[in-house]
C-alpha cells in the first residue's frame, strides 16, 4: 500500500534530471585534455551546483522527540537531517522524504529483516546493509540511490520473482500489491529463471482469510501480527529454505477478531479477503472516509463502493482510536447493508400483513394517532446505530408532542447523563497506553470493542502492565487476573480486602475500566459508588491523569448521553400507547401493550418489524452524513458512500416531515440548520475529531444509599459477530459465528 | 471405478500433505491423544530444563523434543510436541516450527530401526546408491516408508563425517525407547553386509557398530597403518651450540 506514489516520484524525478541536462551543452570537456593551466581556471570557474531543496518526511509524519537532547544527526543521500536516538536507518531515511522499499518491514510490527529489499549503502560498510534492523549511529552517511543500492534491490526483486506464481490476473491484490509496485519501481526488466517454480499447499484459515500459499514471499509479517497484536498464535512459519510455508501446522481457524487485519497486512495475494475474492478491482472502486458503528469505538474505515454497492471496507489510519487496525465485524459486515432492506414506507393492514405504501399515507398514518394519544403515552427509542443528528431529531419531536419518554438502547430504563464522567472513557483510547494496572470490572473488551482490547495488549506487551478482571469467565489474549465474578468482588477490593487492592494503591497510572452493560442492572448507582470509592483509594482521578473509564457498547450512547435522552419513568414503556423505534432492535417488547402502535423507523428488518403498525425505511450508516461519538468522548462523522435503497430517507428526515404533518414542524430542514440546534444542546457534538473530556469528576457524583446485589455480572455481547441490525443481516457474520466462535 | 479414483486421489492429496507441512488427524495421531513425559524421562527433562536458564525455558525445544522423539518410538506425534508446548510454555505452534525446520525429527512413523544412509558427495562416488538400492530392494519398501513389521525403515541423510570410511549408513535404534535409544554408524558397508547388517538387527542382534571392514581399525587404512610405525625421531641434536 502506497508505494504507488513512490514508483510516480522515481518517473518524476528522473523527468527533472534530465531537463536539468537539457540546459547544459551535451559536449563535456574533460580537464585532462585542456592545457594544464586552463584546466585550474575552468575548475575553478565552474559554479557550485546547487543543492536540491530537502525533502518532507514520508506520508507528512512528523517526528516526536521524546528527548531533544538525543537527536543525532545522519546524512541521507547528502542531506543532514536530525532523528532522535534508536531510530533505524530505514525511520532515519523516511525522514528525510527518502521512502525505501521493504516487504517484511511494518512500523507496527517487531523487526524481522528477512526479505532484504530494504539495503540500502552506508559510507565505510563493506556490505550493503539492512536498513530497517540497523540503527542509526550519529554521523552514517546513508546512500539509497547508488548503483550498489540499486542492484541490490533489483536482486532482491530478482530472487522473490522467481518462486511467485504468475498470478497478477487472478490475483485479487492487483492494482494494491507491494510486489507489482515495487517491481516497477525497483526492479530490472529481465529474469534469468528458467526452472520449475515451487507450489505450496493452500491453508484453511476460516471464512474470512483467503489463502493462496503459493504466492506468499515468507515475509512473516503475518505470523508477527498473530503473535504480537492479535495475541493468539496460530500461524508459523514451517520448514526451511525455498520449502517454507506459512501455516498452523494443525487443522486451525484463525478464531481472532482482528484476522481480517492480516489482509492488509500480507504485501502480496497470499491472504485476501474471502467475501471479497475476485468481486473487484481496487482502481473501479471509490473509496470514502467514514467511521464504523457497529461498536462504540468509531474506528475509521474507508469504504470502497463500485456504483451503489459497498464492495469491502478498509481501515484508515488514526493512531488515537484505531491505528491501523479494524476488528473483524468492522471490516466484513458490508454484506449485511445488502440484504433484510426495508426500502418502501409499509402499514400493517388489519389481516396482519405489511402493505407497502407511499410515504404521504404513512406518515399520515403516524401523525393521526400521534395526535390522539395521550402525551405520556408517547415513547420514543433511539437505536444502537442512530446519529447525533436523528436522535436530535426524535426527542425535539418526542418533547413537542409533550412527552419526555425517549431513551437510546442500552442505556437502561433509568440513565444518568448528568456526569459525564460516568459514561464516557476518560483516559481516551490511546491514553490507555499510559496505563500500568487494568482493572475490568464486568468488561469484555475482546467481544464488546476489539480496538480498545488491541490498546490493552499493546500496553501489557510494552510495559508488563497488570489487568485484573471481574466478571463471567472469558478468555483473554494476554495475561489478565480473574479475581471475581461479581459486585462483591468490587467492595472487597474498595475496602482493602482483596490482595489487588494493595496492587491498585501500588500502581502509578491505574485505569479501571466499567462495562456499560452495567446500565442495565438495578443497582448500578451502587456499583458506580463502589468503583469510585475504588478509585479515590487508589488515586485513580487526579489532573494529570484520568483513569476512570466506561467502556459503551454501541456507537449512539455517547451522543445520546449528551444530548439528554433521559427517560422521566423508568417503565414508560408498559403504559405505552405510540412507540417510536428508530432503529431499535434490541429491546425488549414483551411489556408493550397489545394496543399500542409501534413504528419502526430502520434500516433492515430485523426484530422490531415483527411487532410494528408501521414502517418507515432509513438509510443506513454508509448512506448518510451523520455524527457519532465514540466511547472516548470523540465526535466524528460519517459521509455517504453509496446512494440509499428504495425510499429510505435520513432519520432525522423521515422525523422533520412526520412532524410537519402531525402539524408540530420543527425548526431546522437542512443538515446545518439541526447541526446548530445539537450545538445549543452539546455543542461538543459539532466539534469533528476532537475530544471534549468530561468536565467534573467525583466529587459532585450523588450519595447512594442502595446495596449493591450479589447478581454475578453478565456477558454484555454473547455472539460477537452479530450485534445489531447490520450484523444480523450479514452472510459472512453468520457464517463466523457459526465457524469460529469457540464453542 | 470412480470411487477407486477418487480414493487414490485422496491418498495422493494426503501424500502431497505429508510432504508439505501439514498435519492431517489420524486414530493414531492427533492432538487429543494425551501424551505425556513417562517417569523416567521427567527426571532428563528437568535435567535438560536446568541447563539454561529460567526465563529463558524455550532454548530447550530440541533436546526435549529430542527426548520425545526417542520415548515415542521415533517420531513425534503431535501431542508429543504439545507436551513439549507445556512443558517449556509457549504456544505449541513455535515448537510445531522447530520440528518442522530439522529433518531427524520425525513427524510420521519410522521402524523400531531407522537406517539412514549418508548420500553426500564421497559417499555417493564410494557408492552410496548401490547401498540404498539394495536396503530397499531387500526390505521391499520405498524411502521414508515403514516395513509391514514395522521394523525397518530407509532414509537419506547428510554426511555424517564418515568420508574416511565411505560409504556408511547410521542406525538410530528406537527399540527400546529412551534408555536403549542408540545412534550408531555402520561405516565401509557394502551392499552385502549391509543386508546382513539388517538381518541381524532383525533377529535382535547387536552387529558391531564402526567399519564393517575387518582389516581396518576405526579410520586406519586397509591392512594398518604404512606410517608413523615407530615412536618419533629424536631431533638431530640436543645441543645446538654443538651442532
Amino acid at each position: 500500500m502506497g508505494l504507488g506514489s513512490l514508483a510516480s516520484r522515481t518517473l518524476k524525478s528522473s523527468r527533472i534530471l534530465s531537463s536539468q541536462y537539457s540546459r547544459f551543452r551535451p559536449i563535456v570537456t574533460k580537464p585532462g585534455l585542456q592545457s594544464p593551466d586552463a584546466s585550474s581556471a575552468a575548475a575553478a570557474a565552474q559554479p557550485e551546483p546547487t543543492p536540491p531543496p530537502p525533502k518532507k518526511p514520508v506520508g507528512g509524519a512528523r517526528v516526536e522527540f521524546t528527548n531533544p537532547d538525543d537527536a543525532i544527526e545522519v546524512f541521507v543521500d547528502g542531506f543532514p537531517v536530525k532523528i532522535p536516538k534508536g531510530m533505524t536507518v530505514l525511520q532515519a531515511c523516511e525522514i528525510a522524504g527518502v521512502d525505501i522499499p521493504r516487504f517484511c518491514y511494518h512500523s507496527r510490527l517487531s523487526i524481522a529483516g528477512n526479505c532484504r529489499m530494504c539495503l540500502v549503502e552506508v559510507e565505510k560498510s563493506p556490505k550493503p546493509v539492512a536498513s530497517c534492523a540497523m540503527p542509526a549511529l550519529p554521523g552514517m552517511k546513508i546512500k539509497t540511490d547508488t548503483p550498489l543500492a540499486k542492484k541490490a534491490r533489483e536482486g532482491v526483486m530478482e530472487f522473490l520473482l522467481m518462486n511467485h506464481p504468475l498470478d497478477c490476473p487472478i490475483c485479487d491484490q492487483g492494482g494494491e500489491c507491494d510486489l507489482q509496485d515495487q517491481s516497477m519501481a525497483f526492479g530490472s526488466d529481465r529474469g534469468r529463471f528458467t526452472e520449475m517454480k515451487r507450489s505450496v499447499v493452500d491453508k484453511n484459515l476460516g471464512p474470512l482469510v483467503k489463502t493462496v500459499m503459493t504466492r506468499c514471499i515468507q515475509c512473516t509479517r503475518c505470523v508477527r501480527f498473530a503473535t504480537e497484536v492479535a495475541g493468539t498464535q496460530d500461524l508459523g512459519m514451517l520448514g526451511r529454505g525455498s520449502g517454507e510455508e506459512i501455516g498452523t501446522y494443525v487443522e486451525k481457524l484463525m478464531t481472532s477478531e482482528l484476522s481480517g487485519n492480516v489482509i492488509d497486512i500480507c504485501p502480496v495475494g497470499a491472504l485476501t479477503s474471502k467475501p471479497f475474492a475476485f468481486k473487484a478491482r481496487n482502481w473501479e472502486l471509490k473509496g470514502t472516509e467514514t467511521i464504523d458503528v457497529t461498536d462504540a469505538v468509531g474506528s475509521n474505515i474507508r469504504i470502497d463502493s463500485r456504483g451503489p454497492e459497498v464492495m469491502r471496507i478498509l481501515p484508515r489510519l488514526n493512531e488515537d482510536i484505531n491505528e491501523e487496525w479494524i476488528s473483524d465485524k468492522t471490516r466484513f459486515c458490508y454484506d449485511g447493508l445488502k440484504r433484510q432492506r426495508l426500502n418502501d414506507p409499509m402499514i400493517r393492514d388489519a389481516n396482519g400483513r405489511f402493505k407497502a405504501v407511499s410515504w404521504r399515507d404513512a406518515l399520515a398514518v403516524v401523525a393521526e394517532v400521534a395526535l390522539k394519544v395521550k402525551p405520556e403515552e408517547i415513547v420514543g427509542v433511539a437505536g444502537k446505530l442512530s446519529d447525533a443528528e436523528s436522535m436530535m431529531a426524535l426527542k425535539d419531536l418526542l418533547n413537542n408532542m409533550g412527552s419526555n419518554n425517549v431513551w437510546c438502547e442500552g442505556t437502561g430504563t433509568s440513565p444518568n447523563a448528568d456526569l459525564r464522567y460516568r459514561y464516557l472513557m476518560n483516559s481516551s483510547i490511546s491514553g490507555l497506553e499510559k496505563a500500568d494496572l487494568f482493572l475490568l470490572v464486568g468488561t469484555q473488551p475482546r467481544v464488546e470493542a476489539a480496538m480498545v482490547n488491541a490498546r490493552i495488549r499493546k500496553t501489557v506487551r510494552a510495559s508488563n502492565a497488570k489487568v485484573g478482571y471481574i466478571g463471567p469467565l472469558t478468555d483473554f489474549n494476554y495475561d489478565c487476573q480473574h479475581l471475581g465474578t461479581g459486585p462483591q468482588t468490587i467492595l472487597e477490593i474498595a475496602e482493602g480486602r482483596h490482595p489487588f487492592s494493595s496492587v491498585i494503591s501500588n500502581a502509578k497510572n491505574p485505569a479501571v475500566i466499567v462495562d456499560a452493560g452495567i446500565f442495565e442492572r438495578d443497582d448500578k448507582d451502587a456499583i458506580f459508588a463502589a468503583v469510585e470509592s475504588i478509585a479515590k483509594k487508589g488515586n485513580v482521578i487526579r489532573p494529570d491523569w484520568n483513569g476512570f473509564n466506561v467502556l459503551l457498547l454501541n456507537a449512539s450512547q455517547a451522543a445520546a448521553l449528551d444530548l439528554g435522552l433521559v427517560p422521566e419513568s423508568s417503565n414508560s414503556i408498559e403504559s405505552a400507547k405510540l412507540l417510536y423505534l428508530m432503529g431499535a432492535d434490541d429491546v425488549n417488547l414483551d411489556k408493550v401493550p397489545a394496543d399500542a402502535f409501534v413504528v419502526y423507523q430502520g434500516h433492515h428488518g430485523d426484530r422490531s418489524v415483527y411487532r410494528a403498525n408501521v414502517i418507515l425505511p432509513s438509510a443506513a450508516f454508509s448512506e448518510k452524513e451523520g455524527t457519532y461519538e465514540n466511547t472516548e468522548g470523540c465526535t466524528q462523522q460519517t459521509l455517504p458512500a453509496v446512494p440509499t435503497v428504495g425510499d429510505a430517507r435520513d432519520d432525522w428526515k423521515i422525523i422533520r416531515a412526520l412532524s410537519e404533518v402531525a402539524g408540530i414542524c420543527l425548526p431546522y430542514d437542512t443538515l446545518s440548520a439541526i447541526r446548530s440546534r445539537m450545538s445549543t444542546v452539546a455543542p461538543n457534538l459539532l466539534c469533528t475529531d476532537e475530544i471534549e473530556p468530561a468536565a467534573f469528576g467525583p466529587s459532585l457524583s450523588p450519595d447512594c444509599t442502595r446495596k449493591v446485589d450479589s447478581t454475578p455480572f453478565k456477558a454484555a455481547v454473547e455472539n460477537f459477530y452479530m450485534t445489531d441490525s447490520i450484523t444480523r443481516a450479514s452472510k459472512i457474520m453468520a457464517q463466523c459465528s457459526a465457524m469460529l466462535l469457540k464453542k | 471405478m470412480l470411487a477407486r479414483l477418487a480414493s487414490q486421489r485422496f491418498l495422493e492429496i494426503r501424500q502431497a500433505f505429508r510432504l508439505s507441512y501439514q498435519h492431517l488427524d489420524t486414530p493414531d495421531n492427533n492432538p487429543d491423544l494425551p501424551l505425556e513425559f513417562s517417569v523416567a524421562n521427567k527426571d532428563k527433562v528437568k535435567e535438560i530444563l536446568s541447563h539454561y536458564p529460567s526465563n529463558y525455558k524455550q532454548s530447550a525445544v530440541i533436546p526435549l523434543l529430542d527426548l520425545a522423539q526417542q520415548q515415542h518410538g521415533g517420531w513425534l506425534p503431535v501431542s508429543a510436541m504439545n507436551a513439549v508446548a507445556n512443558v517449556i510454555e509457549v504456544a505449541p505452534i513455535r515448537v510445531y516450527e522447530v520440528a518442522t525446520f530439522y529433518s531427524m525429527f520425525n513427524r510420521s512413523k519410522v521402524g523400531k530401526y531407522h537406517l539412514l544412509v549418508c548420500g553426500t558427495t564421497p559417499c555417493m562416488i564410494r557408492g552410496s546408491r548401490e547401498i540404498e538400492e539394495a536396503l530397499l530392494n531387500h526390505l521391499g519398501v520405498k524411502r521414508n516408508e515403514v516395513t509391514s513389521d514395522g521394523l525397518f525403515s530407509v532414509g537419506e541423510m547428510e554426511c555424517m563425517g564418515c568420508c574416511v570410511n565411505a560409504p556408511m549408513i547410521t542406525v538410530a535404534d528406537y527399540s527400546n525407547g529412551s534408555e536403549g535409544y542408540t545412534y550408531n554408524y555402520y561405516e565401509d558397508v557394502t551392499p552385502k553386509r549391509v543386508v546382513e547388517i539388517v538381518e541381524m538387527l532383525r533377529r535382535g542382534e547387536k552387529p558391531p557398530h564402526g567399519t564393517q571392514n575387518p582389516q581396518r581399525i576405526k579410520c586406519g587404512p586397509d591392512g594398518g597403518n604404512t606410517t608413523l610405525l615407530t615412536d618419533p625421531k629424536p631431533p638431530p641434536c640436543r645441543e645446538l651450540d654443538a651442532c
